[in-house]
């Protein structure tokens, strides 16, 4: 029957429609997600212009850690590889593992924001009490819209303890509810 | 005539009788009045959680139910009312109306219509029962929004199944309309021949099937976030909340044309029936049905610009939003014009026809207010939202069903209403509906927030009067099943045309029609 097909053919849309969300919002930059290079490439740096990147930081959801950024705000040249660090502590005496999720603003700068490091990049345990510097390496591609002066980088830090298992320790069960 | 013979042949029908009768009928008129009763009886459920909302609401502070009994409420109804009374209620008129209007001797597909009407009961149940479960029932909004609807207790996989399994009765509702509309039309009524209820339900059949499996998709993403590791909507997982309001309203804005295409279909019945002539620009109401339900599906994201869309994706959707006013227009501009220099009568459906015209182009126009995205920034969550979608919800789809009832109630029953308690019924319904919504349109735009069961003391006023009113209204609809109780029970007898200017198969059938209907097709001029 051709109208069930169709009924089957939109649940699977409904589906498809997660991969289009990031698809689009990895397009436009909306929802301020960054743009990622794996490699270092080399690049023209322009010496000319400065850009101001500021950092925050928070958790979400009641993540017992202490997260900041070691400094507020960088200025560089676009085209530049530069280095900054954000400070983390686990404030429970057990091991946590959190995930980091970044949003740049404005959204017109997301996709011109580009990380060659990032601790964002795989999910963060913690030991009891431990801290830590997290790495981030990043560049201002040189194509950034003139206009914009100021990328804001904000990440919130997440519980994960539930998609990932803990080092060292056998598989956790699923947590129901 | 050729259909009296019928109607004496089947006098006898051949069907069980007592209780087996209307658990095994493939008959399209006894699914209808199932649908209609079940929907009636939802009303009523759903109408009792409002009143316990305004109970609570009536007075700043806590004072009736505590929080989150009053979230569950909120949640509960807006569920009830629109998987449980107006789209079953409109499945009704379909199953009753469409083979009668179109010369069909029954549903194309007779014993799926009868499984798709089982299926609500149980779902209905389900939904129901997750009050008595540990946790209670969804408390987060009838919307579902994640992250929140991941938190709740069992009651919430409840109700994702029981949306399950309204999906499933709804689409197989939908596809049974469709396949009956285009295989069993009479000789001769050609598409553009069809009454226009037929053709709103065409076209809200099509948005049936294609938005109620994305609804499905998306609560099925809650459950398996919910259990099964998934992280669509959780960001530590590489989820996004937000991804979760984008699916839903893809499917819950055709959804809103799903409630009001069908009511759209009825007052074009109605009005030229009490205003004794054709329907005014019968194409343009096809062409503005259909236009209306291919806007719908780019409209979506109207309903969320406060989550932090681009300035382009804003302006998108407030553009296309608008555009929705101008075949809605057209449709409001055709029943006025229909009515002008008609010889106009107004009995009871055509008094509830006229009031849906006047009170449903209210809410269009809050609705274009909303709209205007700077404008929402301030509306959004208010009871203005509150007070607009009841002024298109009821006094749009429910005002539209009691007229369809009253319309085609002594068609069904072979009885006329009494005409002078029909009358009283709307004048108290229209009076204190407007008594309970207007007052919500002030108390949005001073800033009181919807889904709160306190309030700051400078609302106080309105919300006394619009309980009032709600109490009011709710009682009125203690009349109605009086009426129609009455009028199923006996009562003068109906003429075959019932209303002096009926047009249509329909009334070429005696009243109550027999079991079987149009055996042999009928000759469509």
């Amino acid at each position: 029957m051709l109208l069930s097909g169709v009924v089957v053919a939109m649940f699977g849309f409904g589906y498809a429609l997660v991969p289009l969300y990031d698809l689009f919002c990895e397009v436009t930059g909306i929802g301020g997600k960054t743009g990622v290079t794996t490699e270092a490439q080399a690049r023209v740096v322009v010496e000319d212009r400065w850009v101001t990147v500021e950092f925050t930081g928070n958790t979400a959801n009641g993540l017992a850690w202490e997260f900041r950024p070691m400094v507020q705000s960088v200025k560089v040249h676009p085209g530049a590889i530069t280095e900054v660090a954000y400070f983390a502590r686990n404030l429970r005496d057990e091991v946590i593992v959190g995930q980091a999720i970044p949003s740049v603003t404005p959204s017109a700068a997301a996709r011109f924001f580009k990380k060659t490091e990032c601790f964002c990049f795989s999910s963060q345990p913690l030991a009891g009490g431990e801290s830590k510097q997290m790495v981030l390496r990043f560049v201002v591609d040189p194509k950034l819209p003139q206009q914009i002066k100021t990328i804001t980088l904000s990440y919130a830090f997440f519980d994960a303890g539930q998609y990932v298992d803990p080092p060292g320790e056998s598989p956790a069960p699923v947590q129901l509810l | 005539m050729a259909t009296a013979d019928i109607a004496h042949h089947d006098d006898h029908d051949h069907h069980p009788y007592g209780f087996m009768r209307w658990v095994t009928t493939t008959n399209h008129k006894d699914i209808g009045t199932m649908y209609l009763i079940f929907s009636l009886v939802m009303f009523f459920v759903g109408g009792a959680m409002a009143m316990m909302i305004r109970a609570e609401l009536f007075q700043p502070g806590l004072q009736v139910i505590d929080p989150q009994t009053f979230n569950m409420m909120t949640t509960m109804h807006a569920l009830i009312m629109i998987f449980g009374a107006v789209m079953p209620g409109f499945v009704g008129f379909a199953n009753w109306q469409i083979p009668l209007m179109i010369g069909a001797p029954d549903m194309a597909l007779p014993r799926l219509n009868n499984w798709s009407f089982w299926i609500l009961p149980f779902a209905f149940t389900m939904l129901l029962g997750t009050l008595l479960v540990e946790g209670g029932g969804p408390a987060g909004g009838w919307t579902l929004y994640a992250p929140l609807s991941i938190q709740g207790g069992m009651g919430v996989d409840m109700t994702i199944l029981a949306i399950h399994m309204m999906g499933i009765s709804s689409v197989l509702g939908a596809i049974n309309v469709i396949v009956t509309i285009f295989n069993m039309r009479a000789p001769s009524m050609t598409l553009m021949k069809m009454p226009l209820f037929v053709w709103t339900w065409l076209i809200t059949a099509f948005l049936l099937i294609a938005v109620m499996p994305v609804l499905a998709g998306a609560v099925t993403m809650l459950l398996t976030d919910r259990h099964f590791g998934t992280a669509f909507f959780d960001p530590a997982g590489g989820g996004d909340p937000v991804l979760f309001q984008h699916v839903f309203w893809f499917f819950g804005h055709p959804e809103v044309y799903i409630l009001i295409l069908p009511a759209f279909g009825v007052i074009s019945e109605i009005i030229p029936t009490f205003a004794r002539k054709p329907l005014f620009g019968y194409d343009s109401m096809v062409f503005a049905t259909a236009g209306i339900a291919f806007l719908s599906f780019i409209v979506w994201a109207h309903h969320m610009f406060t989550v932090g869309m681009p300035l382009t994706g804003e302006l998108f959707f407030m553009y296309s939003t608008m555009l929705i006013a101008v075949p809605t227009g057209v449709k409001v501009f055709n029943w006025i014009s229909t009515m002008w220099r008609g010889s106009m009568t107004f009995e009871t459906p055509m008094l509830f026809a006229v009031a849906v015209v006047f009170l449903f182009t209210i809410g269009g126009l809050s609705g274009l207010m909303l709209a205007i995205t700077p404008a929402d920034f301030q509306y959004h969550d208010t009871y203005f939202v509150v007070a607009h979608f009841h002024y298109v919800l009821f006094s749009g789809s429910i005002m539209a069903m009691m007229g369809a009832v009253y319309y085609w109630l002594p068609k069904w029953t072979g009885h006329m209403y009494n005409e002078k308690l029909g009358q009283l019924h709307f004048w108290l319904t229209a009076i204190f509906f407007n008594i309970t919504f207007f007052p919500q349109h002030f108390l949005g735009l001073a800033g009181m927030p919807r889904r709160i069961p306190d309030y700051a003391l400078q609302f106080t006023e309105f919300n006394v009067v619009s309980s009032i009113g709600a109490f009011g209204l709710g009682i009125a609809q203690l009349l109605f099943v009086y009426i129609v109780v009455q009028t199923i029970r006996g009562g003068q007898k109906a003429s075959d045309e019932v209303w002096e200017g009926s047009h249509g198969l329909e009334w070429t059938l005696p009243s109550p029609p027999p079991y079987h209907t149009f055996a042999t097709p009928p000759q469509v001029r």
